[in-house]
């Protein structure tokens, strides 16, 4: 394929210009736009973002792009959340209050001290480089030590142990393990860094500035989903 | 008793908690973030922030160091020209075209459109210092506009006896009154995202980081802190990390003498500025009375995986795989 095109969805969170540098430099095309149109027609879908849960699901709702979304993904288009944008992928969300995600994966986004007990050292927001790491248990449930669960996914050139760069105060938790692409330890913790069901990717981490594994990443996104 | 426990106990007692787990150490990963200063279109380095030293073009260093393993990078224009003739949002642009690491920008910085026109140019955060300390609502306002992320407040310390410091703005040229200790807690408060920690006794000096101050703030705030200032030896990092209790270690001279020896071209520069070092004392840092021991960021982070720290290895990763580490 050549030139592939993907929308980049501009909802007014955050900075999308990394994002869309990197995409142009694999040779793709990266569309920014907040028509709910150009993503009902577009190829592939990026929902990018930072900042609040609530800013963000309200500024969807407020530029008519909740149904256009899902619409897509609904029509199986290859859709990448990153970080924010995969957190709002979720049901819900307890950042200031509980709030209703875009539920297209059952599950909620917490924040880091929630689930974990006090006698855990580290800094919150979680900022720097960490690793992407295979979960224990595979889509059964069972143990495992190798594992082909990255197979025909964004991830497929990745080895378990590559390092991507986060920015983040929280997680999320879905509700199936079957979603659980990959892991991430920090301050002790495990936690889920990507996201992964048919069509729908996620990603805590964000893969335009995280060297040349991100870009590994995204290339896969562009060119093989 | 399991190995470690006492000490969990002591840390516990200091409102620390536990550094371990299950008998296993527990390090979250340490960034190494070079730093270019630059002037019109050099990278250029000093001593306390003066005596500007013309070293090349910052294109070259940069694009060296990603390659080599950096975590991040902070650029610094240290005459805040962020519109003027080769400024900062030019070499951000052309960084930004091949570096795909987070990438910070600062110097000058005074507006949200400032900030705005420094992400689009490629930045991934911004560094605010001066525009900070005379109105802090700006730190607020920033962060609340792109994010507290892309909000780096970088302050400028001076010792003032006694384990007083004083915050310097203007690269460290104008005296404020105003307390680091208490200026980098306002500073978390209004929504900064990191904090970028400068001692201006040690900067450019190779006499190490000033561990006082960086323990002190490291100790007070809840958002990450970049230490900065004074490397001029591996074990300096080190320090940083294991006294000082950065989350992430800053630093110049020590990367930037090295690559000068290392770099093919040794006429690329721009011939503006004092450029008296490049032309006749290249590689002689005679000025630096030996306190200076260039290193490569691959041997930073050697080091620091040695001491038993975790940091991103690029060339190793994946040796190093998986949770058996």
């Amino acid at each position: 394929m050549k030139n592939p095109k993907v929308v980049i969805i501009d909802y007014g969170m955050g900075n999308l210009f990394s994002l869309q540098r990197v995409v142009s430099y694999l040779g793709g095309v990266g569309i920014i736009s907040s028509d709910p149109e150009v993503i009902a027609f577009a190829q592939r879908l990026i929902l990018p973002g930072v900042g609040a849960f609530g800013d963000g699901i309200t500024n969807l709702q407020k530029r008519n792009l909740v149904e256009p979304i899902k619409n897509a993904i609904r029509s199986a288009k290859p859709f990448l959340g990153i970080c924010l944008g995969m957190q709002l992928c979720m049901t819900e969300s307890y950042e200031f209050g509980l709030h209703k995600g875009l539920n297209i994966i059952a599950g909620s986004v917490r924040k880091f001290s929630e689930p974990i007990s006090q006698d855990k050292f580290y800094k919150v927001p979680h900022v720097g480089w960490n690793r992407l790491l295979v979960p224990k248990r595979d889509k059964e449930g069972c143990s495992c030590e190798v594992s082909t669960m990255w197979e025909n996914t964004i991830l497929s050139k990745v080895r378990s142990g590559e390092w991507v760069y986060f920015v983040h105060s929280y997680t999320v938790v879905p509700e199936e393990m079957a979603v659980i692409m990959s892991e991430t330890e920090y301050g002790g913790i495990s936690f889920c860094s990507a996201i992964h069901r048919d069509n729908i990717f996620g990603c805590q981490f964000h893969p335009e500035v995280s060297g040349e594994t991100g870009l590994k990443i995204l290339k896969e996104f562009l060119y093989a989903m | 008793m399991r190995q470690g426990m006492l000490r969990d106990i002591i840390l516990l007692l200091m409102g620390v908690g536990p550094l371990y787990e299950n008998g296993r150490k527990i390090m979250n990963p340490i960034r190494i973030i070079p730093k270019l200063e630059v002037k019109g279109p050099n990278l250029v380095k000093g001593v306390h922030l003066e005596g500007l030293r013309v070293l090349g073009k910052p294109e070259d260093f940069a694009y060296k160091y990603y390659l080599d393993g950096a975590d991040e990078l902070i650029y610094i224009d240290v005459v805040a020209s962020l519109y003027g003739r080769n400024n900062l949002l030019e070499i951000v642009r052309k960084a930004a075209q091949r570096i795909f690491i987070p990438l910070t920008a600062g110097g000058g910085v005074r507006t949200l459109e400032d900030i705005n026109n420094l992400l689009c140019a490629g930045a991934d955060k911004v560094a605010i210092n001066t525009a900070a300390v005379r109105n802090p609502a700006f730190v607020k306002e920033a962060a609340r506009f792109f994010g507290s992320q892309c909000i780096v407040v970088s302050i400028g310390a001076k010792l003032r006896g006694n384990e007083k410091y004083e915050a310097f703005t203007d690269n460290g040229r104008e005296k404020t009154d105003k307390d680091v200790f208490e200026w980098a807690q306002e500073a978390a408060d209004l929504g900064a995202g990191e904090l970028l920690i400068t001692s201006i006794d040690r900067e450019g000096t190779g006499r190490g980081y000033d561990l006082v101050l960086i323990e002190r703030i490291s100790a007070a705030v809840p958002i990450p802190v970049i230490a900065c200032g004074g490397v001029g030896k591996v074990k300096d990092f080190l320090e940083g990390i294991k006294v000082g209790r950065a989350d992430a270690v800053c630093a110049a001279s020590i990367f930037h003498y090295h690559q000068l020896k290392a770099l093919p071209n040794r006429d690329s520069f721009f011939k503006e500025g004092n450029i008296e070092f490049l032309k006749k004392n290249r590689g002689n840092l005679d000025f630096l009375s030996g306190r200076l021991e260039p290193a490569e960021i691959q041997s930073v982070k050697q080091a620091l995986l040695d001491s038993g720290r975790s940091c991103r290895f690029v060339n190793n990763f994946s040796e190093i795989d998986s949770r058996e580490v």
